[in-house]
């Protein structure tokens, strides 16, 4: 039998790599395998929004400690809750804290059986609002305005309530794309919310994962779904994270009377116009944001890191105790602002998160 | 077998409708005598009785009967995950759905269930002409030089990532389409299926079943070539030899012989158009509208997409709501498959094999 | 019967020229471009290659029907048609392979075949991690579903012709066909959760998820094809006194070989690019592991759907390496592809 010459170099290809199971920048021992005794491997699973974040702490953490993995699984806030409920993930990542009901010692089977679990804010990021219409680089608009778009009630770019915060841009008359999330998530949770919050009369549904199915519009899958939907499209609008948003325009939203842009600082002031939320443990630091305060922006997102108050396994308290508290440090909260584009937690918050963690046993 | 050809249509006969029949008519009895051991057991060859000196053949037919029970095993694990799973959604009280789950179920899921089959359907439509006129071309038409190529790239396509389809879906096709949506719902409008108000993306449900049908068409394809390949080449001669043109001969002793084969590659492709994912996830402009008009951002979202976009939200009761949509679109399948079944009864099957 | 009167006809009736194709084909193209400037305005080359073709059908139809007569007119009409459906498919798979390979080139270097993602923030890094894992999950996969499927169409062709068993298995084969990846995905996490303790993620796990999807597809091609294996075949064999099994073994499944190894590729091509399933089933990580039993394990379908959904600053760098992903996949089954070939023909009876 005759062996073809790109068939016999398709073999020689295969069998090269056969020979090369191993990554050139991972040095032996630190590849997860249960080989090597004395590496160890933390596990987290949660919400998406924090992924480009996380990306950058693990490659940090595992630079300074090779003997250690850490995975961090992007499945999403609600996977990430039900595997740190199951014992799944060491911790988990979440755009909510959990709620009072879900709380309770001895519901969280990684944790000690008299443990209950703590919410840590460790990611804030402002939400955009984005838009692609042709001629118009400045948009302002009132929370009212935002909620009227996004609810199919206002339907032309130049509708008088568009011209009247923005009375020199170029409106076309041409008919608006809003664009929203059709997963649930975190991010239009944290939406709704503003624009119930701050513009009532319009958006009376309260905040939820999911957007509202009867106020039609478009629907795109996840952060990147919608930022390529907005930019595809044509006269379109839509939210998303701000990190996100690439070279499109972010329209600045009027708050008692001041047009604010979707930068870090704004966002980041909401954790310390905010209050925690009542009748946790003193370590918890679960928060209810106010969106209406003066000088914030009100569209933002904050994730925490849940983890338990007492591990079964102190090993495993250990790792958590050091990589979380490595996110929540100056150098973590710097590491992700310029990996993800996220807001740093205030230095008062760091402080509170490093009290919190090192009561956890 | 080709003693038959000639006799075909002998006077008083029944015309025959293709060549492919009035060969297999003239050829059954002398087959059946073949085949047909004096003792008659239907599903045995003649060496097929149990011979305590020879156990290969029990235990291969034993390894083949198993391997097929281990299908029904899997089958009925897969089920019984999603009944069990998925009750505590099916069976809950409809007020505790709404306040914690996404609201009433069948209300909930009738509208997805109707976006899959429409999706599918309208997939299959654009797909299964295309898939067989390729096939053809690949089997019949193009010359042997460029055939085999032909073949190999249609089969590395069915390899593309349906992550990459959705990609190439909404950064290159969704704009490409948008003006000839507008053209469509401008001049066209008036139909139906082209009304409303014409998506600002082009991410619409048209738009996803192009996708879809671009992601079937290599599987369809590929099943097909083979089938046509195996076309008997005497039957296609013969036809050629009594002065048929080549789609006369395709029609009368290809198409006939390949029946079984085609229905067997749509329902693959059926398979995966009714549960595709990710590349509808990413494509379409899904809500919960039952609606027919193709151009619109308000398509009806499908199954599958619904249980991708909202799984990794989903906690508690909702988890299970997705999880008995899951066994709703099972149970699409299930009938789709089972009407599939009932059309092909309908018509005798050929088979070399029995 | 009628086909047998007209094939007189043809030895008679007037041939056209050969030049009428070209001829027209030219005419057609270039008064549907101006058709199409005089509807739209402008040169839509779309509209003005739609017009352009369905010009050129008619016009060879009725040139056809008049010099030729009606039975060449159809013999024509579907040649055009055939060749019509395959550059019509050619226009999105070709667009599909074009941006795959340019958007692909740019990261497809060495560092992406020696590195993995592990302390890779932004650019650089590579995914031999994840090519490695598809290779490990799609490789199990593949040695669970090819014997179960292939057996079980041996089963359905050869041995339970028409009995109940055989019925039922072919219908939920089908239905099996439908279970949705995502679901399969499910099973496999929550199977591996009741065997090994909750939220076990393993390469193995997804290959048991990618086993669900990839066994109906290997039944159903596999089954088609030992179908068309030709009777004759058989009695032959039997006739020599050869027993069943080694009959199938020894000459069926060889005559039916080269079908058969591109079912199995195809249906290693339908699960390779698998991601959902994946994503839950063999979990995320960005380091290498070559321990299929054991921890997350990083497959290129996950990789590319990351790489694509979770940018963080530097998107650039992400797309492309998502780009580069997606194109390593379709290499990895063009490998595997061309090593199928190999195969057949080893194993081929030497005919034709």
């Amino acid at each position: 039998m005759r062996i073809k010459p790109i068939a016999a170099a398709a073999l020689v290809t295969a069998t090269t790599l056969a020979l090369a199971g191993c990554a050139t920048n991972e040095t032996p021992a630190a590849g997860n395998t249960s080989a090597s005794g004395g590496s160890q491997t933390l596990t987290g699973v949660g919400a998406s929004s924090q992924k480009a974040a996380q990306e950058k702490w693990v490659a940090e953490f595992q630079t300074k400690n090779p003997n250690i993995t850490v995975n961090y699984s992007p499945d999403g806030s609600g996977a990430g809750r039900s595997a740190f409920i199951a014992g799944a993930a060491a911790f988990a990542g979440s755009d909510r804290p959990l709620k009072d009901e879900e709380m309770g010692a001895g519901k969280f089977a990684g944790c000690a059986a008299d443990s209950n679990a703590l919410n840590l804010p460790v990611y804030i990021s402002p939400i955009a609002v984005i838009y692609n219409v042709e001629g118009v680089t400045d948009l302002a608009l009132d929370p009212e305005v935002v909620a009227g778009i996004f609810a199919g009630k206002i339907t032309k770019w130049n509708d008088p309530a568009i011209v009247k915060t923005n009375p020199g841009a170029k409106l076309p008359d041409a008919t608006i794309t809003a664009v929203h999330r059709a997963d649930d998530s975190g991010t239009t949770n944290n939406f709704t919310d503003t624009l119930n919050k701050l513009a009532p009369s319009v958006w009376a549904a309260p905040a939820s994962d999911t957007f509202p199915a009867d106020f039609g519009g478009e629907a795109a899958n996840g952060t990147s779904g919608v930022v390529q939907a907005v930019t595809g499209g044509t006269n379109t609008i839509g939210y998303a994270d701000a990190s996100a948003a690439g070279s499109l325009g972010k329209a600045s939203i009027v708050v008692n009377g001041k047009p604010l842009q979707p930068t870090a600082e704004a966002a980041a002031a909401i954790l310390d116009h905010s209050q925690t939320v009542a009748g946790r443990e003193a370590n918890d630091l679960a928060y209810s944001l106010d969106r209406t305060s003066e000088g914030v922006y009100p569209a933002v997102l904050v994730s925490y890191a849940i983890v338990c108050q007492t591990y079964k396994d102190s090993a495993v308290a250990t790792l958590v105790k050091d990589y979380v508290g490595y996110m929540a440090s100056a150098d973590g909260q710097a590491a992700a602002a310029s990996a993800a584009g996220s807001a740093p937690l205030s230095s008062a918050l760091q402080a509170k998160v490093k009290t919190a963690l090192d009561s956890v046993k | 077998m080709t003693t038959g050809v000639g006799g075909a249509g002998g006077p008083g006969a029944a015309p025959p409708r293709t060549l492919w029949e009035a060969t297999r008519k003239q050829n059954e009895p002398m087959t059946e005598k073949l085949t047909r051991p004096p003792t008659a057991d239907p599903d045995a060859g003649p060496p097929a009785q149990a011979d305590p000196r020879r156990p290969g053949e029990a235990i291969f037919r034993g390894l083949a009967t198993g391997a097929g029970i281990t299908i029904l095993v899997i089958l009925a694990l897969v089920a019984s995950f999603l009944l069990v799973q998925g009750s505590p959604a099916l069976f809950a009280d409809p007020a505790k759905l709404a306040s914690q789950g996404y609201g009433e179920f069948a209300s909930w899921v009738l509208p997805y269930a109707f976006g899959t089959v429409w999706a599918a359907l309208l997939a299959l439509l654009l797909a299964v002409p295309v898939a067989i006129g390729i096939a053809l071309f690949i089997s019949h038409y193009a010359p042997r030089r460029l055939a085999q190529p032909l073949g190999y790239v249609i089969d590395l396509l069915a390899a593309v990532p349906s992550v990459v389809f959705g990609l190439w879906g909404s950064l290159v096709l969704a704009p490409a389409v948008r003006p000839l949506y507008e053209a469509l719902n401008a001049h066209l409008g008036f139909i139906p299926l082209f009304a409303g108000q014409v998506s600002g993306t082009g991410r619409t449900i048209l738009t996803a079943a192009i996708v879809l049908a671009t992601m079937i068409l290599p599987i369809i394809t590929s099943l097909c070539r083979e089938v046509f390949l195996q076309a008997p080449r005497l039957h296609e001669e013969a036809a050629l030899a009594l002065g048929a043109t080549r789609w006369e001969m395709i029609k009368m002793a290809v198409l006939p012989f390949a029946r079984p084969g085609i229905i067997a590659a749509i329902m693959l492709g059926l398979g995966r158009a009714l549960g595709e994912t990710m590349a509808v996830t990413m494509v379409l402009s899904g809500s919960r509208n039952i609606t027919f008009e193709l151009l619109t951002s308000q398509n009806p979202n499908t199954i599958a997409a619904t249980i991708a976009q909202n799984f990794p939200e989903a906690f508690g009761l909702k988890t299970n709501q997705l999880i008995a949509a899951g066994l709703v679109l099972f149970v699409i399948t299930l009938a789709v498959n089972s009407i599939a079944r009932w059309i092909v009864a309908r018509r005798a099957e050929y088979s070399g094999a029995n | 019967m009628a086909t047998i009167v007209h094939a007189a006809e043809t030895l008679t009736a007037g041939r056209l020229p050969r030049a009428t194709v070209p001829v027209s084909l030219v005419g057609s193209v270039l008064l549907g471009y101006a058709l199409a400037i005089l509807f739209t305005g402008g040169a839509n080359i779309g509209l003005a290659v739609a017009l352009a073709y369905l010009l050129f059908l008619l016009v060879m139809e009725i040139a056809t029907r008049v010099v030729e007569g009606p039975r060449q007119a159809s013999d024509r009409r579907a040649t055009n048609l055939v060749v019509g459906a395959f550059v019509l498919a050619l226009l999105p798979l070709g667009s599909l392979v074009w941006e795959v390979l340019s958007k692909g080139i740019p990261r497809f270097d060495v560092p992406f075949f020696s590195q993995s993602m592990r302390n890779v923030v932004g650019a650089g890094g590579g995914a031999i991690h994840a090519v490695w894992g598809t290779v490990y999950v799609t490789g199990m996969a593949t040695l669970i579903s090819v014997p179960i499927g292939l057996l079980t169409a041996i089963y359905l062709a050869e041995y339970g012709v028409r009995n109940r068993l055989s019925k039922a298995i072919t219908f939920f084969v089908d239905v099996m066909t439908g279970v949705p990846s995502i679901v399969a995905g499910l099973f496999a996490y929550a199977l591996m959760g009741l065997l090994l303790g909750p939220g076990s993620r393993s390469g193995f796990a997804g290959s048991i998820a990618l086993s669900v999807l990839m066994i109906p597809v290997v039944v159903r091609s596999s089954e088609e094809l030992l179908k068309l294996v030709p009777n004759e075949l058989r009695e032959a064999a039997y006739a020599l006194g050869v027993p069943k099994w080694l009959t199938i073994v020894k000459v069926v499944l060889p005559t039916a070989v080269s079908g058969l190894v591109s079912g199995v590729i195809l249906a290693i091509a339908r699960v390779i690019g698998e991601t959902a399933p994946l994503l839950i089933a063999a979990g995320f990580t960005a380091s290498m592991n070559n321990n299929l039993f054991e921890n997350p394990m990083m497959t290129l379908p996950v990789f590319v759907y990351d790489s694509y959904a979770h940018p963080g600053t530097d998107v650039q760098a992400y797309w492309d390496r998502a780009w580069a992903g997606a194109l390593t996949l379709i290499l990895i089954v063009m490998i595997l592809n061309l090593a199928g070939r190999l195969i057949a023909r080893r194993f081929a009876p030497k005919t034709r």
